[in-house]
């Protein structure tokens, strides 16, 4: 049992740690050239040399780039009109056609800011080229240059995004279930009944319950952090203590809803299906951890605000990702306590009555 | 001084009355059997005489304390068995002693010493690392009874603690539940087995909710059936029963292996006449017919059947 509860995370984070990759690395690319110039070919050039675009196809005519984006063996189809080089030389505007199979739109939107990057590049590299042929000083200090830059995550890579969150969900996950099943068990088991007739007050009993699944819930987060810092290499760059601390917190409202569930179930069988789709999936959904809460539904947003693991997810993501601490996140850490404390509360209560 | 007294005893479950306006006492130190079918109401009374179970209304001072408003106290004097095997089987023998010990207050010297009788009267000396699941269960019954009198309570309520438990074992319980009431402990249990009522000072039968009968054994047998009983013996029993039941002096009839018991309505019928009947005029062997003084299953068979008819009407 024990090997189970503190393997499974350790599974889980490495799996869904890999899963959790949606970074662009290749971009499967077709060509069209209509033009066949010199300034062509050196602009396809440039896509290659970027090291994102991967040229599979070059196409002569539009039937091939339809059916090689409806098969979706591509994801961009770029195709160069046939006066590209002239229109360019009279310093005329050249357009450009690109197609994307769109169906990921983000990786879609993630290729159209890389096209866009190259063809800026290669408009400037035009400019300074004609006007050094008319023997002008070259300045590009008109011109605009572009630059992006991204904070917190520099590398762009989902995984360090994601891996704090899948963190969050792997304690939730680990004392949820524990915690409802471990009731529900002593009380199909028959052992609850013994404890009640026993002169054990019922604060006793619930603290019984959770100070060794607070323990386990923290044994739970070390081994995952150990895993995201030496395995994934993230680091966490705000205050350790400050995580555990708040990690508390989320575990204590963690434990009032597994003690919620024992007392709305009465099978193990119940508290398993109560925990994972009555609670756990829709919390999951809801917590922001793979969708932006900004898109969704207002209402449904206002029903974000209920979900703890939001923001546990908000205060893990600041301290590992931007290293901020309990001045930035003091309002997410005082719902974390404050729900903490009111589902322990409320469950206690609950699970008293229910037992008298 | 009674050891329970419980007044007018009622739990309704919505609208179901699962124990309906109960009355008995229990004196100190005896063995209390507590008889029904199943669904009768045992388990429920129970529960509410440990405090675990709020009663609808009536109450019950168990060890001189009031259920209703003085559980707590209840619960420090008494000792519960329930149904269900109530010890953790994924811990081992000592530990479970040492996990419901612990809930009691048990420590050094004390807890030795009864750690050390509970392991004896289980059978479990040198086992004490033993899991507990794997434990035979006729040996588990009995650490749960140890366990559950490891404080010495002055009552124990045992639910049920011989069911689905071989007879040599049943038997060594009742050793066990005999040298706790020779101690001076009150043991109420309930059974299904009618050989164990024998051994309770005294009886109380409930059916659907209902107390139906009380007394001691000997009281029981001579105050509810005042018709004579006759136990035939004869070749074909289903064929002789149904035979006998066309008649009107039968009164009601049971089967017993090879036997019938016949609860006459009319004293003046005697042996000669079953005779008559099943041999002289069916031509079945008749090997045996002997009056006999009724059994408990008897009386008990007897006061059901009334009680459910009674109910029907
Ligand atoms: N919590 C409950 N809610 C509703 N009905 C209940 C509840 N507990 C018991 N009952 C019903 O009350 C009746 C009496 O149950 P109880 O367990 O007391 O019977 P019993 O005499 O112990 O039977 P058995 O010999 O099978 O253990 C049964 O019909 C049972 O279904
Ligand atoms: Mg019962």
């Amino acid at each position: 049992m024990l090997v189970v509860i503190f393997m499974a995370p350790i599974l889980q984070l490495i799996f869904l740690g890999y899963a959790a990759n949606m970074d662009v690395n290749v971009i499967h690319t077709t060509i069209y050239d209509q033009d066949k110039t010199s300034t062509s070919r050196d602009f396809i050039k440039r896509f290659e040399q970027s090291g994102y675009f991967k040229l599979d196809y070059y196409v002569d005519n539009y039937d091939e780039v339809t059916d090689l984006l409806n098969e979706g063996k591509t994801l961009v189809a770029i195709i160069i009109p046939k006066d590209f080089e002239k229109k360019i030389k009279r310093r005329e505007t050249a357009p450009l056609q690109t197609l994307f199979e769109g169906s990921d739109g983000n990786k879609a939107s993630i290729a159209l800011g890389f096209i866009q990057g190259i063809t800026t590049k290669f408009s400037q590299g035009i400019v300074a080229e004609t006007k050094d042929k008319l023997g002008m000083k070259i300045s590009l200090s008109g011109s605009l240059v572009p630059e992006v830059r991204v904070w917190y995550n520099p590398e762009m890579k989902t995984r360090n995004y994601m891996v704090p969150g899948i963190l969050g969900l792997i304690l939730m996950i680990s004392t949820i279930s524990l915690m409802s099943m471990a009731v529900v068990r002593e009380r199909e088991i028959g052992t609850l009944e013994q404890l009640i007739v026993t002169p054990i007050k019922n604060y006793q009993l619930i603290l019984g319950k959770l100070i060794p699944f607070t323990l386990i819930g923290f044994v739970v987060l070390i081994i995952v952090l150990v895993i995201m810092t030496q395995w994934f290499g993230i680091v966490v760059r705000g205050n350790k203590l400050f995580l555990l601390f708040t990690a508390l917190l989320f575990v204590l409202s963690n434990l009032g809803i597994g003690l919620f569930i024992s007392t709305v179930s009465k099978t193990q069988q119940q508290a398993m299906m109560a925990s994972v789709f009555a609670i756990m999936m829709p919390m999951i959904y809801l917590s922001g951890f793979a969708f932006p809460i900004e898109n969704m539904p207002k209402v449904v947003q206002y029903i974000t605000y209920i979900i703890p693991l939001k923001y546990f997810i908000i205060i893990i993501r600041g301290i590992v990702l931007k290293g901020i601490g309990f001045s930035s996140l003091w309002l997410e850490t005082l719902i974390l306590f404050g729900m903490g404390i009111a589902l322990l509360i409320f469950s206690s209560l609950r699970f008293s009555k229910k037992i008298e | 001084m009674n050891a329970i007294e419980v007044n007018n005893l009622t739990k309704e479950f919505g609208k179901f009355t699962a124990v309906d306006n109960v009355n008995f006492n229990v004196k100190q130190g005896e063995i209390f059997g507590f008889l029904g079918a199943n669904g009768a109401g045992k388990s429920t009374t129970i529960r509410m005489l440990i405090g675990i179970l709020e009663p609808t209304s009536g109450d019950a001072l168990v060890s001189g304390y009031s259920i209703k408003n003085q559980s707590d106290l209840v619960k420090k004097n008494i000792g519960y068995m329930s149904q269900k095997f109530s010890l953790y089987n994924d811990l081992t023998v000592v530990e479970n002693i040492r996990f419901f010990a612990g809930i009691y207050g048990l420590d050094g010297k004390k807890y030795e010493e009864r750690k050390k009788w509970v392991l004896k009267v289980a059978n479990l000396e040198n086992m004490e690392n033993v899991i507990t699941s794997s434990l035979p269960g006729g040996i588990k019954q009995r650490l749960a009874l140890g366990t559950a009198v490891i404080h010495e309570p002055k009552i124990v309520f045992l639910d049920e603690p011989t069911s689905g438990v071989d007879p040599i074992s049943r038997r060594n319980f009742w050793d066990l539940i005999n040298e706790l009431s020779d101690g001076g402990t009150t043991v109420l249990v309930t059974t299904h087995y009618l050989d164990e009522a024998e051994f309770c000072n005294d009886i109380i039968l409930i059916n659907a909710g209902k107390l139906i009968a009380q007394g001691n054994s000997t009281e029981l047998k001579s105050n509810y059936i005042k018709n004579p009983i006759l136990e035939i013996e004869s070749d074909r029993v289903v064929d002789s029963l149904e035979i006998l039941e066309k008649e009107k002096w039968v009164g009601e009839t049971s089967i017993f292996g090879n036997y019938i018991h016949v609860i006459l309505n009319d004293s003046t019928i005697n042996e000669q006449h079953i005779y008559q009947l099943l041999q002289e005029k069916n031509g079945i062997a008749v090997k045996r017919v002997e009056k006999i003084t009724p059994t408990l299953e008897d009386v008990f068979i007897h006061l059901i059947e009334k009680d459910s008819k009674k109910n029907v009407q």
